[in-house]
């Protein structure tokens, strides 16, 4: 493991890295990024690990169903019992 | 949940008709309870932040203007409510804004290891959930409702602000912050995990 020294290439990339993982940058900064990733393996890391822990967090926590008796009990404190459905 | 609530009348719920309220509450209450576990990391507090979301909800109807959509406003009410049990629980833990980004601060510790080619079997073990959920817990309330609010719930970043009722900026700045921080940890944790697969 090494700690990232940043160039103000690296610098630039972390102030735009949510809008640059995201595919919210605009066209031209994003090119001048990617053009900076293709020689800076520590970047690349950054960016690559970031991504993957946005995509982990996503795939460990998928949406679900109310469970059921927490369900019940929601419709009870509104007086929505009769409205219930399966 | 945006698409979801575009198909009810508001005009019935702000008339008070339970059938719309019913539907209302069948067709958001799951994204509400989803939202308010991943912000407290507890059954018990977010089963009680459903209830008053809606409590609440049912109050303040007849008041809706519209100015943001209904989700936006139901996702607000809820974010509060959280909040609320936040500061209950932690209440010197807790400030409505967060410092700036300091970029030397957030890219201080940054640790650089390729921990993405580790197996699946690694990366989505019962103890990597655990930690990833304990980390995300770690961060500040504010970092993490937003966190949660964009890579959990998809809200944009102009949903986000509204719902929060800070400006996109500051959303940006918590939403950066927050990732590079999980970041952080996940890398420590998982270059660990790649000394013990490397010396196996």
């Amino acid at each position: 493991m090494s700690e990232h020294e940043h160039s103000p290439q690296c610098q630039k990339l972390l102030g735009n890295l949510s809008e640059f993982i995201d595919g919210e940058l605009q066209a031209k900064l994003c090119a001048e990024l990617e053009q900076h990733l293709q020689g800076c393996d520590n970047c690349r890391i950054v960016v690559n690990t970031l991504r993957k822990t946005i995509e982990l967090y996503r795939q460990t926590n998928e949406y679900t169903e109310l469970p059921v008796q927490i369900r019940e009990r929601l419709y009870s404190k509104l007086n929505l019992i009769t409205h219930l459905r399966s | 949940m945006t698409e979801i609530t575009n198909t009810i009348s508001i005009e019935a719920l702000k008339a008070g008709d339970p059938e719309a309220f019913a539907s209302f509450v069948n067709l958001t209450s799951a994204h509400i309870y989803h939202i308010a576990l991943k912000i407290l990391g507890n059954t018990q507090d977010a089963e009680d932040v459903l209830q008053e979301t809606y409590v609440k909800a049912l109050q303040a109807l007849s008041n809706f203007e519209g100015r943001s959509s209904l989700s936006t406003w139901l996702y607000r009410i809820a974010v509060n409510e959280a909040l609320m049990v936040v500061r209950r629980h932690k209440p010197s833990s807790i400030s409505i804004e967060e410092p700036d980004l300091d970029e030397d601060a957030e890219s201080k510790g940054m640790e650089i290891v390729d921990w993405c080619c580790l197996p699946e079997g690694e990366l989505l073990s019962s103890e990597a959930k655990q930690f990833l959920d304990q980390a995300v817990q770690h961060l500040s309330a504010p970092l993490r409702v937003v966190f949660v609010m964009r890579d959990l719930e998809s809200l944009s970043v102009q949903e986000t602000a509204e719902a929060l009722n800070v400006t996109e900026s500051v959303v940006k700045t918590r939403l950066l912050r927050a990732r590079l921080a999980l970041r952080q940890e996940l890398s420590v944790y998982y270059g660990g995990k790649l000394q013990e697969v490397k010396h196996r």
